[in-house]
């Protein structure tokens, strides 16, 4: 496999001192895709908005090394600007501003180059097709009053746009139908190369029957349990979490 | 929309902080006398009639107490305001006649390359009094009449003497009292019936004067079936002294006329801006009120919409932006007196900076107003937590014949989409930028095109030092 791309010692990260994250160990090359399972409030979303830089979140320990740098400082916009793309769970409405307009900024951003209209328009509808979403979604206003499953396209479609080289997916698969999966899991299938990696957190295995996943994550209680090859899906689809817990603890 | 902006930042004051020297002495009276009202009365060469209407208002200014509701007043002496300033010059119709260092003040403000580009007829006052005023000979020959007031009382003195003061009665309020002992300038507009003035008329007013007030009276009347765009500018530049602006906006629109008053006000924050402004809208006329409040330490603006014939209508679009050390308490007043009136209020504020924006608002529906419609959506967003706002929308219903819809919200700039944006590159600044862009957007696009460029200069404010 690729050159080492995120590293991820020992981290471990509060909310309003509450500790979620206990001591994370993490390592993902370039060219690979990681799934990272576990069961409900086992820190899965954190160490996703740890990892993009959440401010609401403190790192007490441990360390994020992006591209052989330490990113623990570095702030949200610039991580970002390194590469690193998270689909969040719930994102966030911003009235007033068009998909479009909000793409063609975040590009500019992302990429330090101004973005000519037409151009860049050409770009997006190509996107926009791929996902199977209508041209109209990029004059709508930032993810406001769209459907469950319109804001998670509407994720995948920035990512496809940002060319991310870190993707980090929070459970961007609950909420969507099998159809939607489909064209989501399409989507990351044609984005992922040789050059970016993908890390996916997700509740459910579905979204393995549609993906190569290289490794499997089990993260339970603020720790990676277990980790493996896309076998660990099966079993725990087979005997749960808790089983994996009883296991762990036994 | 050509590009992002990168911050936003306070409204440029540099054109507007221009000060131009010029000697007061001699030409500034100052308090409120008999005397000195009599005194301007008969300056102006005023009939009878108006020289009463002045002597009654002071009385009734007298006898009224302070608003007891709403900003603090209590820092302004009106007896310590310049109210009137004798210019030593005549109004003129072309700019190379105006003072040179007068000429300077609106070049620079780009009153006279708009007039050249975009605007049918302008009128220019500084300090109390109209020093030009045009308006193209098309409009001329087709009846419409644009003139400062003092010459329409001259020419037109029926139809002033019909409507002045007639809307907004000097008992209304102190203030209102204060403008009818002590008005000067502003604009006279007549559209006769049919005639439609597609390309707006702009006063500007400018007060120049440290220490002075400003109290132009605009009369507009819109014939039947007739209709009219008018823009209405204001500035000043700063002093340490506190000024005060009480003018009074009078509106007369007509069976199925339509008149459309956008209104950018740009006051230097040692302004009070007490001004009243208020249409009387006949059966199937429609009123189309577009505000922007940036400047002034305080204001208090309600713009008043009487919908007095079956199907009249009325539209409030508006935004305020307070900064440090100001308090903007805006909004609008709507009175359904008639069956099968509409009225759409639709309100954005900004505070930052500890700046203090407030809603206020009512709506009344009278018994008669059976089958009208009535909707309200005000919002506001503080931008720090020294900001505050509020919304006050009262809502008056007196009969059960009524389609009413009501919005209102306020709101801290959200760090949750702050981060989501900034997850996508974008700089916290610019973050908060498109956030404040977004937010007054389904306002913005409604102000007229000539405005929608200085929208966004003005909210080009500098977050510079704004803690989230």
């Amino acid at each position: 496999m690729g050159e080492n791309l995120l590293e991820i010692k020992n981290l471990r990260a509060t909310v309003e001192g509450k500790e979620i994250l206990k001591g994370i160990n993490l390592k993902v090359n370039k060219g690979e895709i990681h799934v990272i399972m576990g069961p409900n409030g086992a820190g899965k979303s954190t160490l996703a908005n740890v990892i993009m830089g959440d401010p609401t979140y403190e790192i007490t320990g441990g360390e994020i090394t992006f591209q052989g740098e330490s990113i623990n400082e570095l702030e949200v916009d610039k991580r970002a600007r390194k590469g690193i793309f998270l689909s969040f769970q719930y994102p966030e409405e911003i009235p007033g501003i068009s998909v479009e307009n909000f793409l063609r900024t975040a590009k500019a951003a992302v990429t330090g180059e101004e973005q000519g209209i037409f151009q860049f328009r050409k770009l997006l509808l190509e996107k926009m097709a791929m996902l199977d979403m209508k041209e109209e979604y990029a004059g709508r206003y930032l993810n406001h009053g769209f459907s469950g499953g319109e804001k998670k396209k509407n994720e995948i479609l920035q990512m496809a746009m940002l060319e991310p080289v870190l993707a980090i997916l929070d459970e961007t698969d609950s909420g969507l139908d099998i159809d939607a999966i489909r064209i989501v899991t399409e989507g990351i299938r044609k984005i992922a190369s040789e050059e970016n990696s993908f890390l996916i957190i997700t509740h459910y295995n579905r979204i393995l029957d549609y993906l190569d996943a290289d490794y499997v994550h089990i993260l339970m209680d603020g720790r990676i349990v277990k980790s493996g090859d896309i076998s660990l899906a099966k079993e725990i689809e087979e005997s749960g979490f808790i089983a994996l817990e009883e296991v762990r603890n036994g | 929309m050509a590009k992002v902006k990168q911050d936003i930042q306070e409204p440029d004051r540099l054109v507007f902080d221009l000060k131009q020297d010029i000697d007061y002495r001699n030409k500034t009276w100052k308090g409120l006398s008999v005397e000195l009202i009599e005194e301007i009365s008969r300056k102006k060469q005023e009939p009878d009639w108006m020289r009463e209407i002045r002597l009654r208002s002071l009385e009734i200014y007298k006898s009224k107490p302070m608003p007891q509701w709403g900003p603090d007043l209590s820092d302004l002496d009106v007896n310590e305001i310049i109210t009137y300033i004798d210019p030593d010059f005549k109004k003129q119709n072309s700019w190379d006649e105006v003072p040179e260092e007068i000429k300077e003040i609106f070049t620079a403000l780009g009153i006279p390359k708009a007039e050249q580009e975009s605007l049918a007829g302008v009128g220019a006052q500084f300090d109390s009094e109209i020093v030009y005023q045009n308006m193209r000979n098309e409009l001329a020959k087709q009846g419409v009449i644009y003139m400062d007031m003092e010459t329409a009382l001259q020419e037109y003195e029926d139809i002033i003497r019909e409507h002045f003061m007639k809307l907004v009665p000097p008992e209304d309020h102190k203030f209102a009292a204060l403008h009818g002992a002590v008005w000067s300038g502003g604009s006279f507009v007549y559209v006769p019936e049919g005639v439609q003035v597609d390309i707006p008329l702009q006063s500007y007013f400018r007060l120049n004067a440290p220490g002075a007030g400003q109290f132009e009276h605009t009369l507009i009347i819109v014939e039947k079936g007739a209709s009219l765009q008018f823009i209405e500018g204001c500035s000043a530049p700063k002093y340490s002294v506190n000024n005060l602006h009480a003018g009074c906006v009078e509106l007369y629109v007509r069976e199925g006329a339509r008149l459309r008053y956008s209104t950018i006000e740009n006051w230097s924050k040692n302004m009070y801006n007490l001004n009243t402004k208020r249409a009387l809208v006949e059966k199937d006329g429609l009123i189309e009120w577009i505000s922007g409040s940036f400047g002034s330490r305080v204001s208090m603006l309600y713009p008043m919409s009487i919908l007095k014939g079956e199907g009249a209508r009325a539209e409030f679009t508006g935004i305020s932006f307070a900064s440090k050390n100001q308090t903007l308490d805006t909004g609008a007043k709507i009175l359904h007196a008639a069956p099968g009136t509409t009225s759409t209020i639709n309100s954005r504020s900004i505070a930052k900076d500890g700046g203090k924006v407030f809603y206020r608002g009512l709506v009344k529906v009278l018994p008669e107003a059976v089958n009208s419609k009535a909707s309200v959506s005000c919002e506001s967003l503080m931008l720090d937590s020294q900001s505050r706002s509020d919304t006050v929308p009262v809502i008056d219903i007196r009969n059960d014949q009524v389609d009413f819809g009501h919005e209102a919200k306020v709101g801290r700039i959200s760090e949750e989409a702050i981060y989501y944006l900034m997850s996508r590159g974008i700089s916290e600044e610019e973050a908060r930028a498109l956030i404040v862009r977004g937010f007054v957007e389904p306002i913005a696009k409604e102000f007229p095109l000539e405005y929608a460029v200085e929208l966004n200069n003005l909210l080009k404010i500098e977050l510079e030092g704004t803690i989230g």
